[in-house]
């Protein structure tokens, strides 16, 4: 089969290579119709997660059809149209029965730290990614669902992912009515985190970035207001002023290991690799926030040690909250928010991509050229 | 002002809020949200019918973390453990806990030598690899100049960097072979 392949730090090419197998009896092969290019992606496409190897099929945003199941398979069949979570969970070990599906135990030999993602480093069990022709989904019983006949392929493919992780963040916020939200980070998941802060009855919504394209899509996509914070001079200072200086009740971190505004930090984390990630993004949160106030954090860091002013935190009494996102518990609600029409997930997807193509994705999606929001490839295009 | 007890703009209108905004509200009540509570012991939702699933069969030796008491039911197999990198990667996880620098490092370390055997491996392959190969970088022509005239943006402080991160290596290694060829060269005319 094609497939996308990770051949170093700003590197990834389509080659040919051997059809997946079932190698578990609870696995199934999905012939991928959809998958997307996420900002996590971009952690290990800068080379920033540790034991990312070359090889690797990245791409845990997904959808796709049955193909072949193992001889244990009873929830799904050949030829089903399914949404399968980005994490990969057994559904039955001490986490999966507490609900915490992004935590699976029994997933990822390589660490402890992290539950199964598809197509995302040794470090979160080496499994390969759908950005290919095929994949191999490990418990099939237990991630994927049957795309409901009204559900529109591409909102489903946002919902194994983004919108999950952006609705998921506004509800690890504690976001309570009346509440004032920023959001750092317009990407996707920013972009949903903020739609769904309103839903939980947030009187105000601000978004911050500076790309102003993203900035944009805040304010028709999610209604937000804006802050460039390129073009003002301190930014957690503007957020005091616009909170008439009491600082946001909550903040959402939805930015990750390659913050930037702050060159050293981003340099050093970014280019040099020498923490887990650069937590500007992160820190604005813990001095933007009001004191007694929450942080979600959604962003995604490395497992190395960051340069986090937690000494704010703490005095602040802050209430810091974050996980990857337990996909499939968000479905049931996401799936009446859309069909209520709350919700379009679809309308943030910029760019359509056939898999041959996959390296200019990339490089779209992470230098930000051409308005890019969100890449989906396209495996048969 | 947070100099007195109440804040005049915590004042909202909920009705201009809800007719402006598709859905406002609809998930207010915090305990009635899919996430709440954290911790819910449901194991008979999720789909699973078995105590713990069967083992996936070893069919080479899989590294794991010192913290597993045990290899995993399921794991990948995408790109096993070989050459140098390969033996770096396993004295990672062998000796060191996740809770050690050292393991990370280890690992940071064993991805950049990956890098290198498999470029070098390439050259001897069908599939050779070159410097600029899979960057996209036909797209900086299209939309590289305008995208980056955009009001605010901070990258291009330091995007100048990743030519060098993807470069720089290749460069290096050319500077290396070179001096590595005029020695050579230099002791043969002696
Ligand atoms: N927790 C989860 O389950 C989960 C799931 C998906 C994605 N993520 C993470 O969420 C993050 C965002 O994902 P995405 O797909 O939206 O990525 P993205 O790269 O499209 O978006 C990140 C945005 O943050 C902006 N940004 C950079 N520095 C900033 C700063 N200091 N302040 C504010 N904005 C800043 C960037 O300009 C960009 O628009 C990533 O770190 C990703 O790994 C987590
Ligand atoms: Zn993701
Ligand atoms: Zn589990």
């Amino acid at each position: 089969m094609r497939a996308m392949v990770y051949r170093g730090p700003y590197k990834v090419r389509v080659e040919s290579k051997p059809d997946p197998v079932i190698e578990h009896p609870g696995d199934a092969i999905v012939r991928v119709v959809r998958a997307a290019i996420c900002g996590s992606d971009l952690h290990l496409y800068h080379g920033m997660m540790p034991d990312t190897r070359v090889g690797m099929t990245f791409g845990h945003e997904f959808i796709g059809v049955v193909e072949e199941v193992g001889p244990d398979v009873q929830n799904v069949k050949v030829g089903d149209r399914v949404m399968v979570p980005f994490n990969i969970y057994c559904g039955s070990c001490w986490f999966c029965a507490r609900g915490l599906y992004s935590n699976c135990h029994n997933v990822n030999p390589n660490a402890t730290a992290v539950g199964g993602i598809y197509g995302y480093s040794h470090t979160c069990g080496g499994y390969d990614g759908g950005q290919a022709e095929r994949v191999r989904v490990p418990f099939a019983d237990v991630g994927p669902s049957v795309i409901p006949d009204d559900l529109h392929d591409e909102d489903a493919l946002l919902m194994t992912d983004a919108l999950s992780t952006g609705y998921f963040g506004a509800q690890l916020a504690d976001i309570v009515e009346g509440d004032t939200v920023v959001v750092l980070g317009a990407g996707p998941v920013g972009l949903f985190a903020a739609r769904s802060a309103w839903l939980m009855g947030a009187a105000r919504v601000i978004v911050v970035d500076h790309l102003d394209y993203r900035l944009e899509k805040a304010r028709t996509f999610a209604h937000a207001e804006t802050i460039n914070f390129g073009q003002v001079d301190d930014v957690v200072v503007e957020m005091k002023k616009q909170t008439d200086y009491l600082g946001a009740d909550r903040v959402i971190d939805a930015v990750g290991a390659e913050a930037d505004g702050n060159f050293t930090q981003h340099v050093t984390a970014a280019k040099l690799k020498l923490q887990g990630g650069s937590p500007v993004a992160l820190n604005w949160a813990i001095d933007g926030v009001r004191k007694g106030g929450t942080i979600s954090v959604m962003g995604a860091y490395g497992p190395l040690f960051s340069a986090v002013k937690f000494g704010d935190a703490m005095n602040k009494g802050l209430t810091l909250r974050m996980n990857q996102a337990p996909v499939k518990r968000q479905w049931p609600r996401l799936l009446e928010h859309i069909r209520n029409g709350y919700f379009s997930p679809r309308d943030i997807i910029t760019h359509r991509v056939p898999l041959e193509h996959v390296a200019e994705a990339y490089h779209l999606f992470s230098a930000k050229l051409d308005d890019c929001v969100k890449p989906v490839i396209v495996p048969d295009a | 002002m947070p100099y007195t007890a109440n804040t005049p703009s915590a004042a909202f209108d909920a009705d201009e809020l809800r007719r402006r905004i598709p859905g406002w509200g609809a998930d207010r009540d915090p305990a009635d949200r899919p996430a709440v509570p954290r911790e819910r012991y449901a194991p008979e939702v999720t789909g699973a019918h078995w105590e713990l699933p069967p083992q996936q069969p070893e069919l080479r030796p899989r590294e794991r973390s010192i913290e597993h008491a045990r290899l995993t039911p399921a794991f990948g197999t995408s790109a096993p453990l070989k050459g140098a990198s390969g033996a770096i990667r396993r004295l990672a996880y062998a000796r060191y806990s996740e809770g050690r620098a050292a393991h990370w490092l280890l690992l940071m370390g064993a991805d950049r030598v990956d890098v290198v055997e498999n470029h070098v491996a390439s050259w001897f392959s069908k599939n050779p690899d070159n410097p600029v190969m899979g960057t996209g970088l036909s797209t900086e022509k299209t939309y590289g100049a305008s995208s980056r005239r955009r009001p605010g943006r901070v990258d291009v402080k330091h995007q100048w960097l990743d030519p060098v991160v993807v470069a720089g290596p290749w460069l290096l290694g050319g500077w290396a072979a070179l001096r590595g060829v005029r020695r050579v060269v230099r002791g043969a005319r002696r």
